[in-house]
């Protein structure tokens, strides 16, 4: 083997590793505010690989799909192109957990993007291995390749999913890999280490993949899609996106399987203490299930087609590191899969990721400036975790390098302020997944009212097209309208509206009130009042539920909105990055290591970094008091 | 501009006057609700910095509950640079806490541990210089009530808090499970599940309430209430007993009106008598208080003594009182038998099977030594035991117990009314809060770690 030679191989303002959920869209929002941007993949065939679960969105996730929409990233919009079924979640809860996951088609979601990549003005699209990241005193410079070619960067952004020292487990077989065959990318993790970054091991698992033809979906329960379709993208909200959908199906594990697992878990790398990372515990192989939860006879296996041009279908539920041998014998224990036949065996998978806690909340390195990390690399999971972290990241470096300020949302205003808080401050010990639960403001950060929250903000970054804009414009606009309007339309109590009430199962009026006051009661809403309101305009159904729900849940609303400017007051006062917290007398020593390893950037991310206490949060507010009046003394 | 916040600024139980301060935007507002001056005079329209003279009403019920001097400062020329009032009341314990519960209750919160020092210096009123000798103060002082708040704990409240509030977080992980995993194979939270917890948590947050209520404010003792209709000898007893024993501490004189709590010490076994003024007016508990409280007061009682004249008749609040304490750890005292007697001994031991019965007569200091040999019997026998566990002693943790308290309230509204669950998410949330600072734990992935260590997620 001879020595590499390497070459200057062009210049770019912005770079990015890898091409799959975090870095297509951290390259689309770089070139589209109007960076010259580079994206490198190992492989053309494998961007946006959905090479997990073949389903976008659910609860949380969807908010993400949606967020990412309202700023004008591409992946709600390239999955209304790729779903084959799409199912709203949750409509029997309250309006901010509803949640829209859909089916795609792998092949089809793959192939969409990576036209939009292709056809992307500023983009230039590169097959290749990126072995180093090019320093220069804590500046990013670059990239170098396996070939020699060496790509100058204004900044680079790092997007290497679960490749960086993968290595795949199947019982007592593992070897170095990336995902599904892929290969893995060691070289890029070893410099890493040589440049002092601290790399730790992450795990996450798969299912088999099974022949539709060898599944008995006689005895199974058929899921379909719902008759009508919400779209993901709010630019398809007035289209018809209805079409053919394909079900899934609910099936069943056995207990002669979990007798099978059971006597083989010493074969599972995990249970050997072979696997050092950490697995997530929402999405937990089929041999922990059986074990913590070893008085359910059965758990729930679903069975997913991955696309309409092939017969792969994905056994939901069922990943492991057994040995494929095992996993051959203990698939066919579940009801309807008797004759399976397996075309890609589950496995478990090891990657590198970073501490996240060195990132900014523009994701960006502390010390290393222009130099971004986006997606399962900070130790997410999920293919919308992904998106959200590579849009913001993209965003950032354009900003960056226009010296313009960063762009960060904070925890009242998105899931994803909420995500990239979470990554940066605290110490994740498992793949990050989002949940709805974990968003301090859920009732104001709904999926159906992400336009109205963060288009304008898209708008001003350059990422939003003015017709997105426009069209939330007149959203809220619309919206606005008809809430002023159902303020003034004044229903008296005379005895024909008192009849009409009463047939409506709602108390007579004794005084006026106004029909926005009517909507508010709980066995009333938008629709059933319109015969008391003949002049009501005629309104799309989104902009009715808009009104509805802002109606409705407005003094939950208003209660949530006191919450977030009282959290708004921490968040605001602003902690430099250098600041050595050891010089301020009176911290406690957890809380000023803790707060020397994360730097936060507020005095409210302090507040929430474990180990720092209310009184360490009295003594920092003294301390910068202390500081501001020696300034101004000055 | 910070929020207001009030808090009792003399050392409590010594002093002869108790003050209480408030600091903030709406100080003078807040203090103006529960004030009436002297010809019916507001606090709004007193003089900046002049002494007012007025009483504390509680503007739930317009009871009187001191007589005050009360002075407002008007910003910035005050110690906090905020809008600050000082009320003086009559020292003791209770005054001083009434006032500032009332103060809570109309809108203030509680001050934290140097906030007021805190507030002086952020708002730039004290020097530069101080800074350091504020931080110590925060710090000393956040460290000492937590001291005290975890010596306070060291009994059962701790324990009591935390079986609550693991309810709670039943309810709130049940609550975000149904949410965040619609598909998982797990049962769904439904209305009656939460409604029946939301009660039971609502019920035991009461009980909790109820003895801070009481006023078990200083150190523990059998809970001790003497019973008896007028003129029994409740007081003689209460008087011989402590001079035979020595009182310790004694009475919190509180105003006129309010529980009186003494404290004894029978050959090491600590007693705190407890009662309403009724012992020393001769007027009757039940009585006074009406049957449904002097019942609740029983309710949370370790020890009852009955007291009983055999020099008069049994009347009907005799009893009254005999229905009441059956079933419960009592003792009977029947005074007076140096008189004639109306009835016999045998009388009273029918009604009251089982329940020991002294014959004495406490003003010549006979039948005493019985008694309080019966009350270490019963405590060495393990009859009766010291109950130190369910006292809520400090404000802090009785307020954050009310706000717990208003919080499931209002869930359990919400849940009758089947409003959507993430809406009494959050009132279940803030719910599990407040009893989270009761215990000073910090909210973290807790709620994560129940889901996942309770139900099967993963698809």
């Amino acid at each position: 083997m001879g020595e590499i030679r390497h070459f200057d191989a062009g210049e770019y303002d912005v770079i990015v590793v890898g091409a799959g959920h975090a870095g297509v869209e951290a390259a689309l929002a770089a070139s589209r505010m109007g960076m010259q941007t580079l994206i490198l993949t190992m492989s053309l065939d494998s961007i946006v690989a959905l090479s997990c679960n073949p389903n976008i969105g659910g609860t949380g996730k969807g908010h993400l799909v949606r967020e990412i929409d309202a700023l004008g990233g591409e992946m709600a919009l390239n999955i209304d192109r790729a779903f084959i079924q799409s199912r709203m979640l949750n409509t029997s809860k309250g309006p901010a957990v509803h949640s829209l996951r859909v089916q795609a088609d792998k092949k089809i979601y793959h192939i969409e993007m990576k036209k939009i990549l292709e056809n992307e003005p500023n983009l230039r699209l590169l097959q290749a291995e990126v072995v180093d990241v090019l320093l220069d005193d804590n500046k990013v410079m670059g990239v170098t390749t396996r070939t020699g070619a060496v790509y100058k960067g204004k900044a680079v952004i790092l997007a290497t999913g679960t490749y960086l020292k993968g290595r795949v487990y199947m019982g007592e077989i593992n070897y170095p890999s990336g995902p599904d065959g892929m290969f893995p990318s060691n070289l890029l993790s070893d410099s890493l280490k040589d440049k002092g970054f601290n790399l730790k091991r992450m795990k996450t698992g798969t299912p088999a993949r099974v022949h539709r033809d060898s599944i008995d979906f006689s005895v199974m329960e058929i899921q379909p899609g719902d008759e009508e379709v919400v779209p993901f993208s709010f630019m398809n909200i007035d289209k018809d996106l209805n079409r053919e959908q394909v079900p899934c199906y609910l099936t069943y594990t056995t207990e002669s399987m979990h007798d099978i697992i059971r006597k083989n878990l010493k074969r599972a790398p995990m249970y050997s203490g072979e696997i050092h990372g950490v697995g997530p515990r929402y999405c937990p192989s089929i041999e922990d299930k059986v074990v913590r939860f070893s008085d359910r006879d059965k758990h729930q296996v679903f069975i997913e087609p991955e696309g309409l041009s092939t017969k792969e279908m994905y056994v939901q539920g069922v990943s492991t590191s057994l040995p494929l041998e095992v996993q051959e014998e203990m698939y066919k224990k579940i009801e309807g899969l008797e004759n399976v036949e397996i075309m890609r065996p589950a496995y478990a998978i090891e990657y590198d990721s970073i501490d996240a806690t060195l990132l900014k909340r523009t994701l960006e390195h502390r010390e290393i400036s222009n130099l971004f990390f986006a997606g399962q690399i900070n130790g997410s999971s999920g293919y919308e975790e992904a998106a959200a972290q590579g849009l913001i990241a993209g965003i950032n470096a354009a900003l960056n390098i226009q010296g313009r300020e960063p762009f960060i949302l904070d925890r009242s205003e998105a899931y994803i302020g909420v995500l990239i808080d979470d990554l940066v401050t605290k110490e994740t010990n498992e793949p990050y997944r989002m949940m709805t639960s974990r968003a301090e403001y859920r009732l104001t950060l709904r999926q159906d009212n992400a336009d109205l929250r963060l288009t304008k903000k898209g708008y001003e970054l350059g990422l939003v097209t003015e017709e997105r804009y426009q069209k939330t414009l007149k959203k809220e606009r619309t919206v606005n309208e008809e809430l002023e309007r159902l303020k003034k339309v004044k229903i008296n109590p005379t005895s024909e509206n008192n009849r009409i009430l009463e047939e409506m199962g709602t108390n007579p009026l004794k005084t006026q009130i106004s029909m926005y006051e009517l909507i508010k009661r709980p066995e009333l809403d938008y629709d059933k009042t319109i015969i008391l309101d003949p002049e009501r305009p005629e309104l799309h159904k989104e902009i009715k539920r808009q009104v509805e729900i802002q109606i409705k849940y407005e003094g939950y609303i208003k209660k949530q909105m006191i919450q977030v400017e009282q959290f708004k007051k921490l968040e605001n006062r602003k902690l430099e990055p250098d600041r050595d917290y050891s010089l301020i007398k009176g911290l406690s020593n957890e809380a000023v290591q803790k707060l020397n390893a994360i730097k936060p950037e507020s005095v409210g991310q302090a507040s929430r970094i474990s180990g720092v206490s209310p009184s360490d949060i009295n003594v920092l507010l003294i301390h910068l008091e202390q500081e501001r009046r020696k300034d101004s003394n000055k | 501009m910070f929020d207001t916040i009030a808090a009792i600024s003399t050392a409590v139980g010594e002093a002869g006057i108790g003050i209480v301060r408030l600091s903030g935007k709406d100080a003078i507002k807040i203090a103006n609700n529960i004030f009436r001056g002297i010809n019916n005079k507001t606090l709004l329209d007193a003089e900046n910095r002049k002494m007012v003279y007025g009483h504390i009403i509680d503007n739930r019920n317009d009871e009187i509950i001191d007589e005050v001097l009360i002075v407002s400062m008007k910003e910035p020329h005050t110690y906090t640079r905020e809008n600050v009032v000082e009320i003086y009341c009559h020292g003791g314990i209770i005054p001083v806490r009434k006032i500032l519960e009332l103060l809570l209750y109309n809108g203030a919160r509680l001050a934290e541990p140097g906030e007021f020092t805190k507030r002086a210096f952020l708002n730039g009123r004290l020097d530069l210089s101080q800074a350091e000798a504020v931080i110590d103060i925060i710090k000393a002082k956040t460290d000492k009530s937590f001291q005290v708040s975890m010596d306070q704990l060291e009994g059962g409240l701790s324990k009591k808090v935390e079986v609550i509030r693991d309810t709670v977080l039943s309810m709130l992980a049940h609550v975000e499970v149904t949410i965040d995993f619609p598909e998982d194979d797990i049962e769904e939270v439904t209305y009656e599940e939460l409604e029946e917890n939301a009660n039971r948590v609502i019920s035991e947050i009461k009980k909790l309430l109820s003895t801070a209520d009481r006023g078990k404010i200083l150190r523990d003792g059998i809970n001790t209430v003497i019973l008896g209709k007028p003129n029994v000898g409740k007081s003689s007893l209460m008087n011989a007993l402590l001079r035979e024993n020595r009182a310790i501490v004694t009475d919190i004189p509180g105003t006129t009106r309010d529980i009186i709590e003494e404290h004894l010490n029978i050959d090491g076994i600590p007693l705190r008598i407890i009662d309403t003024a009724g012992i020393r007016e001769t007027e009757d508990l039940v009585e006074r208080i009406g049957v449904d409280r002097a019942k609740e007061t029983i309710e949370s009682a370790d020890l009852i003594i009955a007291v009983f004249d055999i020099s008069t008749d049994l009347t009907e609040e005799d009893y009254n009182i005999i229905d009441l304490i059956k079933g419960r750890k009592a003792l009977v005292l029947l005074n007076k038998t140096d008189l004639p007697k109306k009835y016999s001994e045998d009388r009273l031991r029918e009604l009251l099977e089982g329940v020991d019965i002294i014959s004495a007569s406490v003003i010549n200091e006979v039948g005493l030594d019985v008694l309080e040999d019966s009350i270490k019997e019963m405590f060495y026998s393990g009859e009766i035991e010291l109950d130190s566990s369910v006292v809520v002693t400090n404000l802090r943790h009785k307020n954050q117990l009310e706000k717990a308290l208003v919080n499931m309230e209002s869930a359990l509204n919400d849940i009758r009314a089947q409003v959507p669950l993430d809406c009494i998410e959050v009132d279940l949330r803030d719910c599990w809060e407040n009893l989270g600072e009761i215990l000073g734990e910090t909210i973290g992935e807790d709620i994560l770690d129940k889901i996942f260590a309770e139900f099967c997620i993963g698809k």
